[in-house]
């Protein structure tokens, strides 16, 4: 149907102009800040390649914390802000029990290899436990509340499990031991990479697609699919209900427990709060990449990590913004804002109007 | 000793009452039929025997045994399949995908591939679009997706709730035979239709319900000649 100007006036709303407006001045801003940067060029080639990989990086693990988050929006329509913590206990409790010990033991150095999966292992079946425990004490009897109640009980279980480890572990940053195999770097394509970085990557992006197949393929995979669709009628087709969503939180918790030793090897370090930025940040890549979508999740990770690295200096430096590296979450936020009021389904989602019901 | 024993079931949704004492058998290799006008609580008699809801009062017996300690899901392994009203397929899912929904707590390949022909013998516009996802098959399409993933679980009893909605009129007496043809295959079925000329042609008996009570029960021939019944619900003067 042919809309004339005159309807087209008569149905603008001011939030539409005002979101037009928004959208025009960050635009102009944007390319202004991109323009002026590569006019400038304060930066190598190697810089930029350097911001890019780091970029890859950081992206991979959003990506996979951002998993959690849209599994079990996809189940339970609830938005579980204990996730960052699950992704905390993993790796907080494996760095104290397993990587410490095994590094003063010099295990670490004869058998790095096997020190790391020891690690994995345990980081990652802690973070599986705490999650099956927080869904099953906090979450499974307000199956049936209204939504704003799991939100709230959510909030109160990351409060809790940060001050539950704070209290076990102390309130101090603990230094995750060096991996002497994973010091240094590589050179790929003429490129040198930290080894941690190439690490990183490569085991997110392996364990995005081994859940993509999980959830696409398998049997388990397709009941998370049909509770996410109807609970009542999964349970007729002899689903256990109560199981298929205990199982989603579990390999949220994996993906999240997996995110927090590629976390340490990055960065070297852990503490009982280093849940909390991560958290937020995949959440925001949950919700830009749609949440609800695997394939959303994954991409959203990525272009997060990627804008938030590259962002402030391309976009930032040319605006005359000194040391513009420290306003790279308010890049990460604003664009959680900017998603939520231009495409409130993400990239790979779909209307959550829609949905409910 | 019946199939199906429903005794005395009051089904309430919070503080209301659906289901004001119903009680009906239904024999090994019967089809009997439940009619009644809207909100009389057809479905919900269906799905507290399905066991999604429990009734406060009133007990369901599967070949003797009583049901009220078991989950939905596990009602399901004990041979009962729904067809719930309303289609409710898994619209994202492939049409095979569906289907393999149905057979999700069996383990028998064999057995799984044999009962997929057979669903695709008896709906061959389901071979067709096996592989397209399901919201995307026409509402009556969906229909026959919906009966034949409940047929995949081979269940001893099938509770069919308005199977016939949405389905072409040419195409309606066609999808009755199929449930005929279902029952000589062994299937025992419980059928609520609202269209209770076709449900009393296949059945052997029925029950109208009324306001959650049981008003009427009789050989379906009795109930077609029954002046209440052909007045209600034979649109016959
Ligand atoms: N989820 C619900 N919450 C509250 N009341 C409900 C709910 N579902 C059904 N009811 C009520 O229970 C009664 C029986 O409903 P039911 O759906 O079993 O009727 P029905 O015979 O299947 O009707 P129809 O022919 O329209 O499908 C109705 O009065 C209905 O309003
Ligand atoms: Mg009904």
């Amino acid at each position: 149907m042919q809309t004339t100007i005159r309807q087209r006036f008569e149905n603008i709303d001011y939030l539409d102009i005002a979101l037009w407006v928004l959208r025009i001045v960050i635009i102009v801003a944007v390319l202004w800040g991109t323009v002026a940067t590569i006019l400038d060029n304060p930066y190598s080639t190697e810089q930029w390649l350097d911001f890019l990989i780091f970029g890859l990086a950081q992206g991979s693990l959003y990506a996979l914390i951002a998993l959690g988050y849209t599994l079990v929006y996809g189940v339970l329509l609830m938005i579980n802000f204990a996730h960052g913590e699950f992704f905390m206990a993993g790796i907080f409790t494996a760095t104290v029990f397993v990587a410490i010990p095994l590094d003063a033991s010099g295990f670490t150095d004869r058998h790095p290899i096997w020190a790391l999966l020891v690690i994995a292992v345990v980081a990652i079946a802690t973070s599986m436990g705490i999650a099956v425990l927080t869904e099953r004490v906090a979450y499974r009897p307000l199956r049936r509340a209204p939504r704003l109640v799991p939100l709230i009980t959510a909030i109160g279980a990351s409060f809790f499990w940060q001050y539950f480890f704070r209290g076990l572990y102390g309130s101090g940053i603990t230094a995750f031991p060096d991996v002497a195999l994973l010091k240094g770097s590589w050179t790929i394509l003429g490129l040198e990479i930290l080894k941690s970085q190439v690490v990183v990557i490569v085991a997110s992006v392996l364990m995005l697609i081994g859940l993509y197949i999980f959830v696409m393929r398998t049997r388990m995979g397709k009941a998370m699919r049909a509770v996410s669709e109807d609970k009542d009628v999964a349970a007729l087709m002899g689903i256990d209900v109560d199981r298929v969503i205990m199982i989603t939180f579990a390999v949220g918790a994996a993906m999240a427990g997996a995110a927090g030793v590629l976390y340490a090897l990055m960065y070297r370090q852990v503490h009982f709060f280093m849940g909390f930025f991560p958290g937020l940040k995949a959440f925001t890549a949950a919700v830009l990449g749609g949440i609800g979508s695997v394939p959303g999740a994954a991409l959203g990770g990525l272009l997060l990590g990627l804008f938030e690295s590259v962002g402030p200096c391309l976009f930032l430096e040319g605006l005359g913004i000194t040391s513009p590296y420290q306003l790279k979450d308010v890049i990460a936020f604003t664009m959680l804002v900017l998603v939520l009021l231009v495409r409130p389904q993400g990239i790979m989602g779909e209307r959550l109007a829609e949905k409910k019901a | 000793m019946p199939m199906l024993e429903v005794d005395n079931i009051h089904t309430y949704y919070g503080n209301i009452q659906a289901l004001k004492g119903i009680s009906l058998t239904v024999e090994e290799g019967e089809i009997v039929t439940l009619i009644g006008a809207n909100g009389a609580g057809k479905s919900t008699t269906l799905w507290t025997i399905a066991g999604l809801l429990k009734p406060r009062q009133g007990k369901v017996f599967l070949e003797g045994e009583d049901l009220a300690g078991y989950k939905a899901h596990e009602i399901v392994y004990k041979g009962v399949a729904l067809v719930p009203e309303g289609r409710r397929i898994f619209a994202k899912l492939t049409v095979a995908e569906n289907l393999d929904m149905g057979a999700y707590h069996r383990s028998d390949r064999a057995g799984i591939a044999e009962d997929l022909e057979r669903a695709f013998t008896l709906f061959p516009r389901l071979k067709e679009r096996r592989s397209q996802v399901a919201g995307t098959l026409s509402g009556g399409e969906q229909q026959m997706l919906s009966t034949a993933r409940a047929l995949m679980a081979r269940p001893r009893l099938m509770l069919l709730d308005e199977p016939s909605m949405g389905l072409a009129p040419v195409l309606v007496e066609n999808f009755f035979e199929t449930i005929q043809e279902i029952n000589r295959d062994g299937t025992t079925i419980l059928l609520v239709e609202q269209n209770a000329h076709m449900a009393l042609q296949v059945a052997q008996r029925g029950y109208v319900l009324e306001t959650g009570a049981i008003m009427l029960s009789d050989t379906a021939d009795g109930l077609r000649q029954n002046p209440m019944v052909q007045k209600a619900y034979l649109g016959m003067e």
